[in-house]
């Protein structure tokens, strides 16, 4: 892989958007990766705009892509959805669909649709499967199995799509 | 990059490499106030056991202590935000004339765009006016190797050093290996009063010394690897610092690149040969013209930026613009609009003092936001502990209007208690409240000396807001939890009508720190004659959607305050199931 790979995560504060993109950084530094990841966090910590890039590759120079160049786009909001769509480059992966399917298989569980949606985008990268779990299992602290039973779940959603 | 034997792959953000680095450094002690995008480089550092970290109640404070440290002979450190070097700035300045023990840095975090500061001032211009030798690391691979390089500068050329981090640097994360090995640096305490008492007599030969030691900096400046010349064809040519050089190598990766990550003292002659090995030079920097008046010092012809880039941060395509020698269109902000969040003690606090109809000082903290519509209850913010003495200047002259200040605990602990003594000892009078919510929450829910507990976390000696008021003259000292609105109005009135200076403390945690959750409330349709009130206390857990006002039960706390003001009782906690 010669270019830089982009995912963009965004959303609202409280949602996991950080620690979504945050597991998805280590699984590609799993995979052998070079990857850098920016933040920019709200001034009001809870329900402020959060958005978090993901860049990996061979050596990967800028933590921020140019505009309209994202390759694939993770939304964990609809209400943000709007905001930052126009980063999604013409040929690009909008992962936006399976926000739906996720609020259907957490229920009221609502703090699982982060790992759900990694699922989802996990079939889109090029890193294994046991990479994604051990990047699961270091960064979370609690509910370890529910949440990759959630990224499973998510994650042959995906696959069936394909 | 590629492991080594002994390394360890980690991924970390700028801070925490600059901490890591630090640790590997042989660094002993390291003091700083928290200031966004700075605030984790002393968090991580305090997870090392073998050395000591922690808050101080100002910056200049910080950096004071940890230059004890360096004269004792440790290796010291002192981390802030730009603004925050301002407070510092008197340290700063006289002990780059007597010069170090120990290895002694500086590390500031600028904030290009202001996520979360009051103005983009440019530690560099700092570096050239202090004398001050400064390193730009663009990455948090840099940060590790920077910092303990930076060390090695100090000591050798007897030199504080500056390292200047931007948000971009300090909370990006990136991949790479670092060794897992501790130097150690001891040296004698340096009793030398030539060196470190700094009369006139005294300091005017540290003054000719450091322009020696300048000079020796700048051949250094001219061969050290940190100023790095990568040439890929003769075309075009880049002259870069910190995150811009990854910026434009991103858009421009076949040029060629002149990266300055030592850019005081200026390196004219490596900049006067990389220029005649391109037929085209551009220089790539954000903030100031910095570099760009350097080059042009020299007589060295670079295309530069428009005045309009001197403002905001850059990106990829910002420094394509710049290139493409277009302006800088200033971009509507699209993210949400920043709250107070769901159950913040502020919100009632400010909707009380709005009522008071008095113009009200601000300051520093989370309770800024209390400017904005609807709350709309404060109007003026200008930088840490200004909001007595504004208070103070205005009663001079508007007597027969009312002026509050508020200030937050950690504020007035930072520089807000100077302005009090300052205010009693003229004579002020009116009400000052100080908004009490038990921790440094803006930058995160940091500890203080009114929290009685460290940056570890352990206990220590409690410091007593109101015992300090107290002490300090003033003449009416209450305590009060804002949530008791009626009582909180009473007293404010009883307060504005005396002649006497009052502190009202305004006492109630930060949400973020109390994460106990009541019950939520709910509104009864039935109940509800949409008269709206609710919706000025602008509470992100209170909508209105088609005419419905709605409460997110998930955001929701359960405070009450919309119960408590709701004139027809239509909100109504919901029953524990």
């Amino acid at each position: 892989m010669k270019k830089t790979f982009t995912i963009l995560f965004y959303g609202i504060g409280g949602q996991g958007v950080l620690t979504a993109s945050e597991i998805c950084a280590l699984a590609c530094m799993n995979e052998g990766f070079h990857v850098k990841k920016s933040e920019v966090k709200g001034m009001a910590q809870r329900g402020g705009s959060v958005e978090s890039y993901v860049r990996f590759g061979k050596n990967v120079y800028a933590p921020l892509p140019e505009d309209e160049t994202t390759d694939i786009l993770v939304c964990l909001s609809t209400e943000e959805y709007l905001r930052m769509k126009n980063q999604l480059k013409a040929t690009g992966k909008d992962l936006f669909s399976y926000l739906d399917s996720a609020d259907k298989a957490v229920g009221d569980r609502k703090i699982f649709i982060n790992t759900y949606i990694l699922g989802a985008l996990s079939v889109f990268l090029p890193v294994k499967e046991e990479n994604w779990l051990k990047a699961l299992d270091d960064k979370l602290k609690k509910a370890k199995e529910e949440n990759k039973q959630f990224f499973l779940m998510g994650r042959k959603k995906a696959q069936n799509d394909i | 990059m590629k492991k080594r034997e002994h390394q360890q792959q980690v991924f970390l953000s700028g801070n925490e490499a600059i901490a890591f680095g630090a640790w590997a450094a042989g660094v002993c002690f390291a003091s700083a106030y928290p200031g966004t995008p700075s605030t984790e480089i002393l968090e991580t550092l305090s997870k090392f056991s073998e050395l000591e970290a922690q808050w101080a109640v100002n910056e200049k404070v910080a950096y004071e202590s940890a230059f004890g440290v360096c004269i004792a002979g440790k290796r010291a450190l002192t981390a802030c935000k730009h603004v925050g070097l301002n407070v510092a700035m008197d340290p700063l300045m006289t002990t780059v004339y007597s010069g170090v023990n120990a290895g002694f840095v500086v590390v500031v975090a600028d904030d290009p765009g202001m996520h979360s500061s009051q103005n983009e001032q440019d530690t560099r211009l700092v570096a050239s006016y202090a004398k001050i030798p400064l390193l730009e690391p663009a990455s948090p691979s840099q940060c590790y190797l920077f910092i303990q390089q930076a060390f090695n500068i100090s000591e050798k050329f007897d030199i504080p050093v500056l390292l200047r981090i931007t948000t971009r640097v300090s909370h990006t994360k990136e991949s790479f290996y670092i060794d897992r090995k501790r130097e150690n640096v001891s040296k004698k305490r340096d009793k030398n009063p030539k060196k470190y008492v700094m009369i006139p007599g005294h300091a005017r030969l540290r003054h000719l010394d450091l322009e020696k030691r300048l000079l020796k900096l700048e051949k250094f400046s001219e061969k050290t690897a940190f100023n790095k010349e990568e040439i890929n064809n003769t075309k075009t040519g880049f002259i870069t610092s910190g995150v811009s050089d990854m910026y434009a190598r991103e858009v421009y990766p076949d040029a060629s690149f002149l990266t300055l990550g030592m850019s005081f003292p200026f390196p004219a002659e490596k900049v006067k040969n990389f220029a005649k090995k391109v037929k085209k030079l551009y220089v790539i920097e954000e903030l100031e013209p910095f570099i760009e008046n350097k080059i042009k010092q020299e007589g060295i012809k670079v295309i530069g930026k428009d005045a309009s880039w001197y403002c905001g941060e850059l990106s990829p395509s910002a420094v394509k613009k710049i290139v493409q020698l277009k302006p800088n269109e200033s971009k509507t902000i699209k993210a949400r609009r920043p709250l107070l969040c769901a159950g913040c003690p502020h919100r009632p606090t400010f909707y009380s003092l709005k009522k008071t109809g008095a113009y009200i000082t601000g300051d520093i903290g989370c309770y800024t936001l209390g400017a904005l519509e609807p709350l709309a209850a404060l109007h003026t913010q200008i930088c840490m502990g200004a909001s007595i003495p504004f208070f103070e200047g205005m009663g001079k002259i508007c007597k027969n209007e009312k002026t509050i200040a508020v200030i937050g605990d950690s504020t007035f602990i930072h520089t807000g208690i100077n302005g009090l003594i300052s205010a009693v000892y003229n004579g002020a009078k009116g009400v000052i409240v100080i908004m009490d919510n038990s921790i440094t929450a803006m930058t995160g829910g940091q500890q203080n000396p009114a929290t009685g507990i460290t940056l570890q976390g352990k206990q220590t000696k409690k410091l007593s807001i109101e015992a300090i008021c107290k002490a300090l003259g003033v003449d009416n000292v209450d305590v009060i939890d804002p949530y008791h609105t009626k009582a909180f109005q009473e007293l404010l009135k009883v307060r504005l009508k005396e002649a006497k200076l009052s502190v009202i403390i305004a006492r109630s945690p930060c949400k973020m720190i109390d994460r106990t959750k009541k019950s939520p409330f709910q509104i009864n349709i039935e109940k509800c004659k949409k008269c709206g009130q609710c919706l000025l206390l602008d509470c992100p857990a209170i909508t209105k959607q088609e005419d419905i006002i709605k409460i997110d039960e998930n955001l929701c706390v359960g405070c009450g305050l919309c119960a408590q003001l709701c004139k027809f009782k239509a909100i109504e906690q919901r029953k524990k199931t």
